[in-house]
């Protein structure tokens, strides 16, 4: 796993030695060059979620899934998208230029961005913030603004209402992600996810916070707008929500915002709850990195089986919930953990 | 991929004199790779008419599954889907919203014509209230008999058209003669 590591210091080491380049450039090209190899990673995932998503969805119905393309249909998404760079890009003459068109990219860059503080394995992350947790909560929430801003610019009565409940889900569901989030953070003392993954070394956080691991996956349902909680894009009130009006490549780019985003909550929960890249039951030789994407795509799993599994609910039900249940059960656990962290402490003293 | 199998001849873009491609080789245009992308993945509308979406419906089920070439992503927004399935009687009230619907479709757009009444008019054919055919006021790509047409046929359709699709030239080659004699037989 440090063979990554390894690499980027025999580059830097070329880059200063080597060439002659001056240290602060080559860190900074370094720092580009781990950028886009990031990019590039979440975007592979991304391949392989969707495939996974339709041979799942296939598989909870009974059906085959994509067969025809490939081993199992695993082409079809690369060619779905070449397909979609190929459609034509319509603007409808009442749209608000500017916003309809950035739109659709500010939301794959709110997306991406979260990934800068999540790691991947060990030393494994463009930026171990101190505050890392937090920059991601924060981060999830501007995510909104690209909604809005779809849901505005393409002045379609559809995609307002779409934008809205985006809107109002999304921050009605950030609260009690924050406050479930918030009871491993008492229990780690750190808001830097390397700390919180090194606090789990004998136990995962899962099993003193299971309160808080099953609100944190509820609300990290609503957050990427997922289903059974997708009702921005509630096909049978509003046609496709937010980004009816968007063609092509646009449209392409806003499923890739929604799968970008899939991947780092899940990323998030495995660092928070499912002890990251610690191994499970001593099984050191696996390095860290493997142990760290078997827990996201066990938790991308989870995300799938729930979403073909369940109808979808009403959006005054959502609301309900998320205000009158999830809210003060996080509430509770914080107060459980905070007593439970001082009856330890007096009894271990 | 069967060009991937075999060295075939294709004419030269100069001197028109054939250039053998060796095994392995792929030698393409950028319109050639978007024909063949967007013919392996048809997006069609969600949107049916009458009783023929009902075996529309069934063909995305598990007995049949439409998912196998590609086609599950039943998009609801005519901007991000390339089939307008036609399933069913065009009224005369539906007709100027079929054909907006049409409209707002992104380029490129196929139709296909799903049962008799989509094709022609069927049992309705001389109803005051029917519209005689898709093909009065949408350029039909493709049409699939029946009443209602089975989804194996649909699915039978979709395969003709995804050849259509790939590749237009050779298509208009094969069905030449029909094309050209289309109407003088009645």
């Amino acid at each position: 796993m440090d063979i990554f590591l390894v690499w980027v210091d025999i580059f830097r080491n070329w880059l200063t030695g080597g060439i002659g380049i001056p240290t602060l450039a080559a860190e900074i090209f370094i720092k580009i060059i781990l950028v886009l190899i990031v990019i590039i990673f979440v975007l592979c995932n991304l391949i392989v979620l969707v495939w996974l998503e339709r041979k799942f969805s296939a598989f909870y119905a009974m059906r085959l899934g994509p067969n025809r393309l490939g081993p199992a249909g695993f082409f079809q998404l690369p060619v779905d998208i070449v397909k979609c760079w190929g459609k034509e890009d319509t603007i409808p003459e009442a749209v608000d230029l500017p916003v309809f068109k950035i739109a659709s990219i500010c939301s794959f860059i709110t997306a991406i961005m979260a990934w800068a503080v999540i790691p991947l394995g060990k030393g494994l992350v463009l930026e171990d913030l101190n505050i890392g947790i937090f920059y991601f909560i924060a981060i999830g929430s501007t995510g909104t603004i690209a909604f809005i801003m779809a849901g505005f610019g393409s002045n379609n009565k559809y995609s307002l209402l779409g934008g809205m409940r985006t809107a109002a889900q999304m921050i009605s569901y950030e609260i009690p992600m924050a406050f479930s989030l918030l009871g491993v953070i008492m229990l780690a003392g750190s808001l830097n996810l390397s700390d919180i993954n090194e606090a789990q070394k004998n136990v995962w956080f899962v099993f003193p916070q299971i309160i808080a691991f099953l609100c944190y996956f509820i609300s990290s349902i609503a957050e990427p707008n997922r289903g059974p909680l997708d009702l921005s894009e509630g096909e049978q009130e509003l046609v496709a929500g937010y980004f009816l009006e968007y063609s092509g490549i646009r449209y392409a780019l806003f499923m890739v915002a929604e799968y970008t985003h899939l991947v780092a909550v899940s990323a998030i929960a495995a660092i928070m709850f499912l002890g990251g890249w610690n191994p499970l039951f001593g099984l050191t030789f696996i390095p860290g990195f493997v142990w760290m994407m078997l827990k996201i795509y066990f938790m991308i799993f989870l995300f799938m089986w729930v979403r073909w599994t369940f109808p979808r609910v009403r959006i005054e039900s959502l609301m309900h919930f998320g205000w009158k249940v999830l809210i003060p059960v996080s509430l509770l656990n914080i107060l459980l953990t905070g007593v439970g962290y001082y009856v330890f402490q007096a009894i271990t003293g | 991929m069967d060009c991937l199998k075999e060295s075939k001849p294709i004419s030269g873009p100069k001197d028109g004199k054939d250039i053998v491609v060796p095994q392995g080789i792929i030698m393409s245009t950028v319109e050639t790779v978007l024909n063949w992308c967007r013919s392996r993945s048809f997006w069609p509308l969600t949107f049916g008419l009458a009783c023929c979406a009902i075996e529309m419906m069934a063909a995305g089920d598990a007995r049949y599954d439409i998912a196998r070439f590609g086609s599950e992503v039943f998009r609801p927004s005519p901007r991000q889907c390339d089939l307008m399935i036609v399933a069913g009687t065009v009224t005369k009230k539906m007709q100027p919203l079929v054909l907006r619907l049409y409209e707002q479709m992104a380029e490129p757009k196929y139709v296909m014509a799903m049962g008799s009444c989509a094709i022609s008019g069927g049992p309705f054919k001389d109803s005051y209230s029917v519209v005689q055919g898709a093909d009065t006021f949408l350029p039909v790509d493709i049409y699939v008999p029946g009443c209602p047409p089975r989804p194996e046929a649909l699915f039978y359709g979709l395969l003709q058209l995804r050849k259509k699709v790939a590749n237009p030239k050779a298509f208009a080659e094969q069905y030449k003669e029909k094309l050209e004699n289309y109407g003088k037989n009645y």
